[in-house]
């Protein structure tokens, strides 16, 4: 707002507040279920993974490489899915994504968007494998769940952008 | 965005040992993930008390909205009402003399059931309530379904009692915390609940489909043939569920297996009734008392 910021000679910057916005928002993602709603099929697309994936898109250096371990224990606790369910598969989609930035040279609004879908749907067919058995009839439900998920993303990833407008451009 | 093209934080050895450490991290962090994940595949209660303290500190949030959303929910029903009051007044005065007669005999009757039950000897099937409450919030981003009442230990809820409400069956304790308690609903894909038929008797099992329905097995003969209409009670086999609960009615025909709809729908409930359980667990294995030799001697 101020145009520039005036930082004395020999002190550091302030940190971005990503620092523990990105965190926060991704546990208040995953708190979503504390919505007063008893369903019975599963309806909510999962928030926390979701903001997970859209800090890691617009600012990949917002969180630690193993901020979804924590992240992901917080989220079983609160979703119902068996313990250690998120804390494994988000961490590997992270890792997934580490790996695939290394091949991308540059990534569009619709790379993101696929490849933050690809994560979602990974975790949540991984997790349907976890926690219900095979003969359950969830699949149907698991797709809905996804397209819901998808269709959310471009929302999740403006509102990540907006939560980290204090970045510096550089 | 860029990619960051090179990923080396630069010549200190100390920043690149850095990176490095943060990726080992994240490995080891998904391996104890997938450790945590076996544990409790193989042994479902065994992070119950985690989950526990987690629902402790933030059901309150979850009532508090329930209590807010009712609120807003509930504002025009109370408008409506304040002005339909007198049209409603004077037809429930015609409606209390109209069934005047019915509630005479209906108390008629009661008395004289009473008095044959007492002749029979008939066991009569507690209808204690050990708690009315609300559940408040649910698994929805989950395949598995859960749901969290709004009371536990210091109301007197315990692990394995069942949950109902005034239509049917809801589901059962599973975890139960100082002041909240985990519900597995029965159209979980891993309740199982034994029911009969309530035309026949014909026993059979509800087991949870997973997507809002219920799968009614026969367990009895084979070949049973399950029409569309057919209405399912708990048996109080088992112990757990108190007998003559609705459970569910079958909505397509099928032969040994239908698929059936629960009677109690949980998305619109009001208040869930906790009932202890049918019948007591049966107590501990008695432990083998010492025997006189091995005791050390008193000093």
């Amino acid at each position: 707002m101020s145009g520039i910021e005036i930082i004395p000679f020999g002190q550091a910057e302030r940190p971005p507040r990503a620092r523990w916005l990105a965190p926060l928002s991704v546990m208040l993602g995953s708190a979503v279920t504390l919505i007063p709603l008893i369903a019975s099929v599963p309806i909510l697309p999962p928030f926390g993974l979701m903001m997970l994936l859209g800090w890691r898109m617009i600012r990949g250096n917002s969180m630690r490489v193993w901020a979804p371990v924590p992240l992901g224990l917080f989220d079983d606790l609160v979703s119902g899915q068996p313990l250690g369910s998120a804390m494994l598969l988000w961490t590997l989609c992270v890792l997934a994504i580490d790996v695939l930035d290394t091949r991308l040279v540059w990534r569009d609004f619709w790379q993101d968007w696929v490849i933050a879908t690809g994560g979602v749907g990974f975790c949540l067919a991984a997790g349907r494998l976890f926690a219900a058995p095979l003969w359950a009839h969830v699949d149907t439900a698991l797709l809905f769940q996804l397209l819901a998920a998808a269709a959310f993303l471009p929302v999740i990833f403006r509102l990540c952008a907006w939560l980290d407008r204090d970045a510096k451009k550089v | 965005m860029a990619p960051p093209g090179n990923r080396r934080p630069g010549f200190s050895r100390r920043a690149q040992y850095g990176l490095f450490f943060t990726y080992v991290g994240a490995i080891s962090g998904a391996l104890a993930g997938a450790v945590l994940l076996l544990v409790s595949a193989f042994n479902p209660p065994a992070f119950a008390a985690l989950r526990r303290a987690v629902a402790e500190v933030i059901t309150p949030v979850s009532s508090g909205l329930a209590w807010a959303s009712d609120g807003v929910a509930g504002v025009p029903s109370v408008v409506g009402s304040y002005f339909a009051v007198h049209s409603e007044n004077a037809r429930l005065k015609k409606q209390l003399t109209d069934e005047r007669a019915l509630v005479t005999r209906a108390q008629t009757l009661v008395r004289e059931n009473a008095k044959l039950r007492a002749l029979l000897k008939l066991r009569d099937v507690g209808n204690e309530i050990v708690v009315t409450a609300r559940l408040v919030n649910s698994s929805a981003t989950s395949t598995r379904r859960y749901a969290t009442l709004n009371a536990g230990l210091w109301q007197g809820v315990r692990q394995g009692q069942p949950v109902r409400e005034a239509g049917g069956l809801v589901g059962q304790v599973i975890e139960s915390g100082p002041n909240t308690a985990r519900v597995l609903l029965i159209v979980d894909a891993e309740s199982i609940v034994p029911v009969r038929r309530t035309r026949d008797g014909l026993p059979a099992i509800a087991a949870g489909r997973g997507d809002g329905l219920i799968e009614i097995r026969s367990a009895g003969a084979a070949a049973m043939i399950f029409r569309p209409g057919d209405a399912f009670v708990t048996s109080g086999t088992g112990g757990i569920f108190p007998p003559d609960v609705p459970v569910a009615h079958v909505v397509k025909p099928g032969r040994d297996v239908a698929v059936a709809e629960p009677a109690a729908n949980p998305s619109v409930l009001d208040f869930a009734i906790v009932q202890p359980s049918f019948l007591p667990p049966p107590p501990p294995p008695p432990t083998p008392s010492p025997t006189p030799a091995a005791t050390p001697a008193a000093q």
